[in-house]
């Protein structure tokens, strides 16, 4: 006779409350979990996806996932020409923000560098890759958008050509890919009133040059469109990205890169990991003290409600003693309780999670080494936490049968 | 019975003191009990007299201070001195019933006799196969699947002594088992001990009030400021008449 399950069936309306508030807790350490895999996926997810061998970035910086990067847009020529390098690739990313329909629209701008990556390596679930240089985009469904809308950023429209799911940005916003052209022209919009007062500040600074005096038509020329002028620079680019030919030495090919001065050169692997040990790094932290911190506080809740339950089977407890039961049949009914208050409560926080996680603005991933993780702690707790009621059982005696 | 035959229950100069120097309260003095193989003995006595001391003395639930207690002819306990896994012993050969009902309110009336019988080794079928009979005697048989939460006092205390037989123990010890009871059911509960211990050789000692069944013992004992002192037998003793002290 089991008496953990009778005692169960007995009191099923109290034990069935207690197994969803202790589900409910556990489901917030799964979450917790949950949230860390996703900020990780989520952080490491482009590195990923572009399948980049080597990454040019601005010298002494951590790149662009961790902080600003700017190199110069010709670049992509020089790193071209470095032997072992199959190609070269501008990368342009930054991060907008909106309105849409009265809401706040956060969009991770990446540039394509067409016309040699048009977004073949994106995941697309509708739609279809850049077809032109300008005016379209691929769009995350996070952002909201549908195929074939068209949205306004800057001074040009943009039609959505294609969806991606789950293509999201290290701080979860979703990811829209433009040509890098378009992403600059994003990233650099100026408005015109900002770009006639540049203009005229550029005449009235030339005007205290010797040279704009003797040669007017020099001031004439300061006053056109930037892009017509050669002394300003081309804006510049977050980074390149290399892939190298089959067969090419990734170190040999750093080593030459590195030995220019005004850039920094890393691995797909480096990036990943300054990307982690930055800026996901004290996110992992902190997620992961307060998932301890919630693993303690439900093992406290849980040893306090067995230790409730067992008070409450105190007669009964004294009872079974004076009838012979040996210490084993009570330590193996509370025991057996308390493992059943885990099971059943990993159950539930695992059903709810799968029905509350989608809801989050985050994503929630449930890796299954973390679900075996968590249920080996649910199972340690649920033994740790019995010890209590198991202390006080042991101390019943049966006289207690007699009270 | 034969004197030589070892006794169902023999307790000798049980003492039990608690507490010490002026807190010092003696609860049983020097008591001593021999009830046979199929002999019904009534322990009878004022509260405090020490007859529930004595009772959980030889029950093994309370170590006396001092004395011997010998059950089927083995010394089970001198003074604090444990011969034997007291807890053992008393699942296999000592049956128990108490004034209050003292059922488990998780099991059912058929599960808190079985329970008895599982802890003893028995099967599932056959416990509940001889639950079922035990019921049937008592007459609580269709309450068998009731929780005691469901059950009468009267209904509560039959399933009690239901337990209690289900082992088929050597010794039963009951305080006050009919105090729940009306004057018939009462009457019929001690005539099932009576029934018992002559059928199964079984040792009964009653601890009662009612004296409107004491002709069915076979020795009656009595208590005092605890000392113990006995009676010849239930004869000397009349139905419905209170008890008076015996020297």
């Amino acid at each position: 006779m089991n008496l953990a399950t009778k005692d169960i069936r007995h009191n099923f309306g109290r034990f069935a409350l207690t197994a969803v508030g202790i589900g409910m807790l556990l489901m917030v350490v799964m979450g917790m979990g949950g949230i860390y895999r996703g900020v990780v996926e989520d952080a490491t997810l482009l590195i990923e996806r572009v399948d980049a061998d080597l990454w040019i970035v601005q010298r002494n910086t951590r790149g662009p996932f961790a902080e600003l990067s700017r190199v110069s847009s010709n670049l992509v020529y020089r790193a071209a020409a470095v032997p072992g390098v199959s190609q070269a690739r501008e990368f342009v990313y930054h991060t907008i923000q909106r309105q849409r329909d009265g809401k706040p629209l956060r969009i991770a701008v990446l540039g394509l560098s067409w016309p040699t990556d048009k977004g073949e390596w994106l995941p697309l679930s509708a739609g279809r890759t850049l077809g032109q240089v300008h005016f379209e985009m691929i769009a995350d469904k996070q952002l909201g958008l549908a195929l074939g809308e068209r949205i306004k950023l800057g001074k040009e429209t943009y039609t959505v050509v294609g969806l991606t799911e789950n293509m999201i940005s290290a701080s979860g916003d979703g990811l829209a890919f433009f040509s890098v052209s378009d992403a600059l022209a994003i990233q650099f919009d100026t408005p015109g009133e900002a770009t006639r007062l540049e203009r005229a500040a550029r005449r009235s600074r030339g005007e205290q040059f010797e040279l704009a005096i003797q040669q007017p038509s020099v001031l004439e020329n300061a006053m056109r469109p930037a892009s017509e002028l050669p002394a300003v620079a081309e804006p510049q680019i977050s980074a390149v990205m290399l892939t190298l030919s089959p067969g090419a030495d990734p170190e040999r090919v750093a080593d030459v890169i590195s030995g220019w001065g005004d850039v920094s050169v890393y691995t797909a692997d480096g990036q990943r990991e300054l990307l982690l040990k930055g800026s996901v790094e004290r996110v992992r932290r902190q997620i992961g003290l307060f998932r301890v911190l919630l693993t303690v506080i439900a093992a406290i809740i849980m040893a306090l409600i067995l230790y409730t339950l067992t008070l409450d089977k105190i007669h009964s407890i004294a009872l079974l003693k004076l009838i012979g039961a040996p210490n084993t049949v009570v330590l193996g009914m509370i025991m057996q309780q308390a493992l059943i208050l885990g099971f059943v409560g990993f159950g539930i926080a695992y059903l709810i999670g799968q029905q509350l996680f989608p809801l989050f603005p985050r994503r929630v991933i449930l890796a299954n080494a973390d679900l075996l993780q968590l249920a080996g702690i649910v199972l340690a707790i649920s033994v740790l936490s019995s010890l209590l009621g198991i202390w006080k059982a042991m101390k019943i005696s049966p006289n207690e049968a007699l009270a | 019975m034969s004197q030589a035959e070892p006794a169902a229950i023999e307790a000798e100069g049980l003492t039990k003191i608690y507490g010490s120097g002026n807190t010092e309260v003696v609860a049983m003095k020097n008591a001593s009990m021999r009830v046979a193989r199929g002999e019904v003995v009534a322990l009878l006595g004022p509260s405090g007299s020490g007859k529930s001391t004595f009772l959980t003395a030889v029950g093994l639930i309370n170590t006396p201070t001092s004395g011997r207690i010998t059950i089927g002819g083995k010394l089970v306990q001198d003074g604090d001195a444990a011969y034997t896994n007291l807890r053992s012993f008393r699942r296999k050969h000592l049956g128990f019933i108490f004034q209050k009902s003292n059922l488990i309110p998780f099991l059912s009336a058929i599960e808190n006799v079985q329970i008895a019988m599982q802890l003893s080794g028995e099967s599932a079928r056959a416990s509940r196969h001889r639950a079922m009979e035990l019921l049937d005697y008592l007459g609580v048989a269709d309450r068998a699947g009731n929780f005691p939460s469901m059950l009468s006092g009267g209904q509560q205390q039959r399933v009690a002594v239901a337990r209690a037989l289900a082992n088929r123990p050597s010794v039963i010890l009951a305080d006050e088992p009919t105090a729940a009871l009306d004057g018939q059911r009462g009457r019929q509960v001690m005539e099932l001990f009576a029934k018992v211990a002559h059928e199964q050789g079984a040792g009964v000692i009653v601890v009662t009030h009612d004296h409107r069944a004491l002709d069915v013992f076979d020795t009656i004992y009595e208590m005092e400021d605890g000392l113990m002192t006995r009676s010849t037998s239930s004869a000397s003793v009349h139905a419905n008449q209170p008890i008076t002290p015996l020297d």
